[in-house]
């Protein structure tokens, strides 16, 4: 093989490998400043302990394998303690420098004109916006949005056990723990949609309990805020307007709020806008009447020991009409 | 040595007298053995059988993650069966079976008669092993914990677990954890109080300092994670609210309490390993360690510095800053002593001759996954990369890097190098080298790919992911690794199966040429007699040793009492300048 096929070929496999370590939860797949200097970190730190590695295990092969007559340099303890004691010390030293000057960093940017709460319930994630004075705007479920290139604080906490808010695109984790606000600066430097997911076991479907994160540019995501905002809009057509009267007559209002209607259940997600949102299920399936029909029928079938009680009153027409309305809240 | 403590000719009826006192009950009361090298071994044995079980827990893990959104298990079942096998791994495999060795070799290494307290140590194993038993089969009945291994509350309280499930883990792991520490006290007065006249501190062998350190370690660390269960186990009970937060207690106290004795625990595990390395590469290079006092202080050092670390795994908590970067530099500078010990090992490999044995591959497997290891360990020491890495599959490589490469290895390295001393066949050489290369490559495919997978974003502890976010074929690379890893393992049983034959009042002998006293001949029940040691490798020094000390020229050649004696030593000195004060007898009552 010519040397110009081999570059060609480690090029890509070296794109190979990077691309085939991207992906919308991909810690090496950096949309934010945050996550970018950690993966400039852990590249940095990649290459060197590589270096070491393979420098380690050369010596090991050299010592095992050379003749019999010892190299001069085996005899003598010096050795051990310059590479055992002092380049660690050195190198270890950098590095906690290095790390720490990243440790440190706080959120410099100006503030935002609004806060985001985030509480972590089994198995979903509670979302408030909440604007300058503290109060709440909004309340929605297991999505973000952010403006790109502005600064937020999320506000972490949670409403039972320990979760953790992780967004490896845009950041590291930070644990919610009860009792505690812990505050996460989240930035994206690129619009798109992340995905993130309950880094703490949380017990039960803690592996199904993840969120989206949808940075956009300024234009739309005001028109998003703006929305979310609203209240519900009055059903157009017969069998949403059925689908609505199903909802508010059997039981959903006790755990679920759509404002703008007497339901103003506050147990499991808000449901105002869950039309508009990507995923239902905390991540689990997109939104449409299909996967909405499915998980009212049954919850615990897709997402097993989910809070959710199992619908299976509905069926036909009913179950049409009520994932209809549901789909329709934008 | 000039002058012998007794001399030749013996009294022929001496030794048939010491041997008869120090046999073991025969048939079915060999259970009721007290002495170390059969408590040693049935310990060891129980260890393997945990490993055994926790390692089929694997592989069940494995099939279940092969795929994206698998169900072969059931959520509620896997979240018990990765609970189950990080405990069992932790507190019913790996302690129990370092331990277990340093019951085993202690008082031989040292030309001992046994331990100074052998009720003790068979009281810390029949508590381990009946509790390990009844804790693992909580399975069969659905009522194994699932709270995963290290049990954060509020996750773990009465609100969130209300069945009995974490009750057996709190009750079953508090109860091992108190037969760890009376093994522990057993090993450190062993060390220090059971040692050949001569064997001052400095001629001690580095496998016994590092169990000095180990039991140390434990005394110290142990009882937090023991006050922490009592804790939980109150608050499960009597709702006292040591953990909730809304009633003023705090969840991170648990935290706090389980790392700090939870951190400590990885080096509990990973210094006897190193101790087996630093005893097995001198005898396969056929020269004394290289830097043998730096290593001795590696060791010492590690277990100060390993009290320092816990909180590395509170890193994505919350807590202040300024906190985190001590924890932080002193995560990375417990990899200093680490390092130390590496280079001296192979400053030892390039100093001697290398035999390649199935014990020396399993030193070399070691060495090269034990460094990448301890190279991930800098890596998540440094706070904002652990901050993506924390709790991923990043994690979860990084600690089977060590804890398989730091501590599996090294044990069957000592598996295949001791044997001797205990069967009276070796184990085979041929099934060795098949063994050894199945763990290390399916080791390696196993464990690698994790990394990536944690990197791309897959948390730990997940009993399915979706598709699209492309992790399924880094899982079934994983998977199929396990399988080579477990195949390994079971060639490993198999040459057990062929080859080892305990409790058979003799052994292989010193088929390594090895220079320590374990390899005294006598075996597993007495030497004839106990020695004087004047240096580091008695038997490579001193050529007529194995014959003198057959021959009953030294200490204690019979039984002046009628019952089991045994030397003691001065703590610190040996019994150097008065050898006459170790003939001292100790009443051993065996019935």
């Amino acid at each position: 093989m010519s040397p110009r096929i081999c570059t060609r070929c480690a090029k890509a496999a070296l794109v190979a490998l990077v691309g085939g370590c991207s992906g919308p939860q991909s810690a090496l797949d950096p949309g934010g400043a945050a996550a970018e200097q950690i993966a400039t970190l852990g590249w940095t730190m990649f290459a060197v302990a590589t270096a070491i590695l393979v420098a380690v295990l050369a010596l090991a092969a050299h010592a095992a394998l050379a003749p019999a007559d010892r190299p001069a340099w085996a005899l003598r303890e010096g050795w051990v303690l310059g590479a055992g004691l002092a380049f660690p010390i050195v190198l270890l030293s950098a590095l906690l420098v290095w790390s720490l000057s990243i440790t440190g960093q706080g959120a410099d940017a100006p503030p935002a004109p609004f806060r985001i709460q985030v509480v972590g319930e089994r198995w979903w994630w509670r979302v408030t916006y909440l604007g300058p004075d503290g109060r709440p705007l909004f309340s929605t479920a297991n999505e973000l949005r952010l403006p790109v290139g502005r600064s937020v604080d999320v506000e972490l906490t949670t409403a039972d056990v320990i979760h953790s808010f992780w967004v490896p695109g845009l950041a590291g984790k930070l644990d919610m723990l009860p009792g505690r606000v812990n505050t996460l600066s989240l930035a994206a430097g690129r619009a798109g949609t992340y995905r993130g997911q309950c880094a703490e076991y949380c017990g039960g479907a803690h592996a199904l309990m993840a969120f989206m994160v949808v940075a956009e540019t300024d234009d739309s995501f005001d028109r998003w805020m703006a929305a979310q905002a609203a209240p519900v809009a009055e059903p157009t057509s017969d069998e949403t307007r059925r689908g609505r009267d199903l909802f508010l007559a059997s039981g959903c209002p006790a755990c679920h709020a759509a404002r703008g209607t007497p339901a103003v259940g506050a147990i499991g997600p808000d449901l105002t806008h869950v039309g508009g949102r990507l995923t239902i299920g905390a991540g689990l399936l997109p939104t449409h009447r299909g996967t909405l029909a499915a998980w009212i029928v049954d919850p615990g079938h897709l997402k097993p020991e989910v809070r959710m009680p199992a619908f299976p009153i509905y069926r036909g027409e009913d179950l049409r009409a009520l994932a209809a309305w549901l789909e329709s809240l934008e | 040595m000039s002058g012998f403590p007794n001399p030749l000719p013996r009294p022929p009826e001496e030794l048939e007298r010491l041997r008869a006192v120090w046999r073991a009950p025969s048939g079915w009361r060999l259970i009721s053995a007290v002495n170390n090298s059969y408590i040693g071994l049935f310990y060891l044995g129980a260890a393997m059988l945990f490993f055994v079980l926790a390692g089929i827990l694997a592989l069940l893990i494995r099939v279940q993650l092969a795929v994206p959104e698998n169900d072969v298990l059931p959520q509620a079942t896997y979240n018990q069966v990765f609970t189950m096998h990080g405990t069992m791994m932790m507190f019913l495999f790996a302690v129990p079976a370092v331990e277990a060795m340093g019951v085993y070799l202690l008082p031989n290494m040292q030309a001992a008669r046994d331990l100074p307290f052998p009720r003790l140590s068979a009281y810390a194993f029949w508590a381990y092993a009946v509790g390990g038993l009844v804790f693992f089969c909580s399975l069969f009945f659905g009522l194994a914990p699932d709270g995963g291994w290290f049990m954060y509350p509020p996750l773990t309280s009465y609100e969130f677990s209300p069945g009995h499930n974490a009750d057996f883990w709190l009750l079953g792991i508090g109860f091992i954890e108190i037969s760890a520490i009376a093994g522990a006290i057993e090993i450190l007065v062993g060390v220090l109080r059971t040692r050949a006249p001569g064997m001052t501190l400095d001629k001690l062998p580095v496998y016994s300092w590092a169990m000095l350190v180990f039991a140390v370690m434990i005394v110290f660390g142990f009882p937090a994670v023991i006050l922490g269960t009592a804790l939980l186990e109150i608050e499960r009970g009597f709702h006292w609210p040591f953990f909730i937060a809304e009633k003023g207690g705090d969840p991170l106290l648990w935290q706090h309490l389980f790392w700090f004795f939870g951190h400590p625990d990885v080096y509990i595990i990973f210094l006897p390993a190193a101790g087996f390395v630093s005893a097995i590469l001198p005898t396969m290079c056929g020269t004394p360690l290289v830097a043998r006092r730096w290593v001795v202080l590696a060791l010492v050092a590690t277990g100060f510095i390993a009290f320092g670390v816990w909180v590395h795994h509170m890193f994505a908590t919350g807590l202040p800053k300024l906190s985190l970067s001590f924890f932080s530099a002193a995560s990375m500078a417990v990899a200093v002593p680490s390092g130390i010990q590496v280079f001296a090992w192979i400053a030892t490999i390039a100093k001697g001759k290398l035999r390649l044995t199935v014990p020396s591959l399993f030193v070399l497997g070691f060495l090269a996954i034990f460094t990448l290891g301890g190279l991930t360990g800098v890596m998540v020491a440094v706070v904002p990369f652990d901050w993506q890495t924390h709790d991923t599959f990043f994690v979860v490589a990084h600690f089977h890097y060590v804890m398989i490469g730091g501590m599996v290895f090294p044990l069957f390295a000592a598996f295949y190098y001791w044997a001797p001393t205990a069967s009276r066949r070796a184990l085979s050489e041929r099934l060795g080298r098949w063994c050894f290369g199945l763990m290390f490559v399916g080791f390696n495919v196993a464990f690698f790919p994790q990394h990536i997978a944690g990197l791309m974003g897959m948390p730990r502890r997940v009993w399915t992911y979706p598709a699209e976010l492309g992790w399924g074929w880094i899982n079934m690379t994983s998977t199929i690794g396990a399988f080579v890893l477990g195949l390994g393992a079971l060639v490993f049983l198999i040459d057990l199966a062929r080859n080892f034959r305990p409790f058979t009042g003799a052994n292989a002998g010193n088929v390594w040429n090895a220079g320590t006293l374990e390899w005294l001949p006598g075996g597993t029940s007495v030497t004839r007699s106990i020695p004087i040691v004047t240096s580091l490798e008695p038997l490579w020094d001193q050529p007529t040793l194995a014959r003198d000390v057959e021959d009953g020229r030294y200490y204690l050649p019979g039984t002046a009492t009628g019952r089991r004696e045994n030397a003691e030593s001065c703590s610190v000195f040996g019994a150097e300048g008065h050898p006459a004060s170790s003939k001292a007898a100790h009443r051993r009552s065996t019935s």
